[in-house]
């Protein structure tokens, strides 16, 4: 008798349950990410970000499984032979953010050969088989000038903070902030060093040129540099320009003490991390069978005077101001494509 | 039976190998195949060739820590002139071929260490490609891509590839009267002097060699990946010493072996692979990798103890 109700009893569970996990064609498949980078607070968010959204999605039998994957230093042949291996590994999509836009295209064109669908991200392939969901990065520092010159008229001189040497985004913002100064000659840009993307690089690389340096109105930079250049202009006993923030948390932070303390303005504006998850949601509709364009645009995320204590009350200690996206915002990203 | 110092030299790295191999193919069945084997070692082929041309400086007692920025510099002149005209870019590694000559002549002369000087020329190598390729592109010849994913029946290119270069180096450096020369001067260069042979000269070409080696190298690596960058192979400098090491060579000596130094590329190779399927997180990858070197490198101290205790008695 009693086995007999247990019988009856997973029958009905059965019945209830099994539609809602049928909703998806998707659960059998497997999602691995491949990520080229995990040293600096933005790439751990993404990671964290990762993480948690497609737990929930494996919990929900949404897909089978979705594992990360980091190379340990950063180079396209290593990330290439990762790549190699997540196809034989069995995975049936491979989220990629890319080492390099060009050198992994032999690897991301042997995925494809097996029937695995790539989508790159942030760091995206020029591989023309693969998705790609790309930040306007040439539009991120432009935008940067923009507001400069919307808050200082009278123009001045810039320092400009860039980022890893070679990379294709620390190319492309370059290039916006270029043709921001083109379009506003106002500005001049006075001196440029590399900051990799790192608080303590940036510190050291702007401590080194300050002194040969006028005095300089504003500082442009990639994101992850304005607290070291703080602190360098600090250091020196040099008036504090506008500086750019990159929306790290330490930055945020420094930026609403200064507020407080005399009124600081500036802006911050960088790509959240939590776009590793919608390119999850890509992958997973791709898969599901929808027609997805190659080519999909994320918006970047841009913190201003009035929002920078909302948005700083988000953000995790160490961390940055993040997005993480939903199902619905991928399918809102895929159809403003078409 | 008596087995020979060099044989038992390649027996640890074959052996270390075959077992990775088992172990990888018992947790991914799936490499067992034609493709499989093929993916599993492809990009192993540009980290082979550096490790012979690493191996051919180690050969003559020095170190090019400047290793995986020229294999960069020649990834990039393939991507971009050799693909363009090339004429142009045949020039371009011939001059570079050369400089590795003068680099060589340099040392020799000015008694300089090897491992300052290539670690100047790392930052020159790095520099040019850099000016070369100032953002990730160009574009792989049609000819490298076709060697690099041309499948030749039965045997994966990977495979054909490795035993090619094996074979070729070993003919040249341990069974000719030029390659006895080139280890004669790491194992003792007052005795080649003496006989009357130019050690400038020797060391030239050796340094040469090791160039060439490295510029195919570099077209190798653009055949896999289609395009380069200017960082692409910096990996190479230390992959290269290690897989040289790996294979049974020695730091000092002249004590190299070609075929090890392949064998041992293609360990290092798979040792990656190897601890991606055992899904070892990252943190702790570059440390198991280093544990992998360790315990090969500690059987064979263990195999030259036992070897010496052999002649001693």
């Amino acid at each position: 008798m009693i086995i007999r109700k247990m019988l009856f009893a997973s029958v009905a569970i059965a019945c209830v349950a099994g539609p809602v996990s049928a909703l998806a064609d998707t659960s059998g498949k497997k999602i691995a990410l491949s990520n080229n980078y995990a040293g600096n607070s933005w790439r751990q968010a993404m990671l964290t970000s990762w993480d948690k959204i497609t737990k929930e999605a494996v919990s929900k039998k949404i897909v089978a499984a979705a594992d990360p994957f980091t190379t340990a230093e950063n180079q396209a042949t290593e990330q290439a032979a990762q790549i190699q291996n997540m196809i034989l590994q069995g995975y049936d999509a491979i989220v990629i953010n890319a080492a390099s836009p060009t050198a992994l295209n032999g690897a991301v064109k042997e995925a494809c050969n097996a029937g695995i669908t790539v989508v790159s991200f942030d760091g995206i392939v020029t591989e023309p088989c693969a998705w790609r969901i790309a930040v306007d990065f040439k539009a991120m520092g432009e935008s940067q000038v923009e507001y400069l010159a919307k808050k200082l008229p009278k123009g001045g001189n810039l320092l400009e903070i860039r980022g890893l040497a070679g990379v294709s985004v620390d190319d492309e913002i370059h290039a916006g902030i270029q043709a921001g100064v083109r379009k506003n000659p106002q500005f001049k840009i006075v001196g440029a060093v590399n900051g990799d993307w790192a608080q303590d690089v940036a510190q050291r690389a702007v401590a080194g040129i300050l002194p040969s340096l006028p005095e300089i109105t504003a500082v442009v930079t990639q994101g992850g540099d304005g607290y070291g250049a703080a602190q360098a202009f600090a250091a020196a006993n040099r008036p504090t320009p506008t500086i750019v923030m990159g929306n790290r948390e330490d930055e945020l932070v420094w930026w609403k003490q200064q507020k407080d303390k005399n009124g600081y303005e500036t802006m911050s504006v960088s790509i959240a991390p939590g776009v590793s998850t919608l390119a999850f949601w890509v992958a997973q509709q791709i898969l599901d069978g929808k027609q997805v364009k190659k080519d999909l645009v994320v918006p970047f995320l841009r913190i201003d005077q009035g929002n920078l204590e909302t948005n700083l009350a988000g953000t995790q200690k160490g961390g940055v101001a993040n997005v993480e996206y939903s199902l619905e915002d991928a399918q809102k990203v895929i159809s403003a494509a078409k | 039976m008596r087995i020979s110092t060099s044989t038992i030299r390649l027996v640890i790295p074959a052996a270390s190998l075959a077992l990775l191999l088992a172990a990888v193919f018992y947790m991914q069945p799936r490499a067992m195949s034609y493709t499989g084997l093929n993916l599993l070692f492809n990009l192993a082929v540009p980290i082979a060739l550096a490790t012979v041309a690493q191996m051919l400086i180690m050969a003559v007692n020095d170190l090019d820590l400047s290793m995986g920025a020229f294999v960069s510099f020649c990834a990039c002149v393939t991507a971009t002139f050799l693909q363009a005209s090339p004429a142009i870019g045949v020039l371009i590694f011939l001059g570079a071929i050369a400089a590795y000559a003068v680099i060589g002549i340099v040392i020799h002369v000015r008694e300089l260490p090897s491992i300052v000087v290539t670690l100047g020329m790392s930052f020159v190598w790095g520099g040019l490609a850099v000016l070369m390729l100032p953002s990730p592109g160009g574009e792989a010849p049609g000819w490298a891509r076709w060697l690099m994913t041309s499948r030749p029946p039965f045997v994966p290119m990977a495979i054909v590839a490795s035993i090619v270069i094996a074979l070729v180096t070993h003919f040249a450096i341990m069974r000719s009267s030029a390659g006895v020369l080139i280890r004669g001067v790491g194992g003792n260069v007052r005795s080649v002097e003496r006989a009357g042979w130019s050690v400038i000269r020797i060391r030239a070409g050796t340094y040469a060699l090791a160039g060439f080696f490295a510029v195919l190298s570099g077209i190798a690596l653009v055949g896999l990946t289609t395009s380069a960058d200017a960082n692409i192979a910096l990996r190479y400098t230390l992959l290269s010493i290690a897989g040289v090491i790996l294979g049974g060579g020695e730091f000092v000596g002249g004590k190299v072996s070609p075929i090890g130094a392949v064998i041992g590329a293609l360990t290092l190779t798979l040792a990656g692979s190897f601890l991606s399927f055992l899904r070892i997180s990252p943190d702790w990858q570059i440390g198991a990798q280093g544990a992998i070197l360790i315990v090969v490198l500690g059987l064979r101290l263990l195999l030259n103890r036992l070897e010496k205790r052999e002649k001693s008695r």
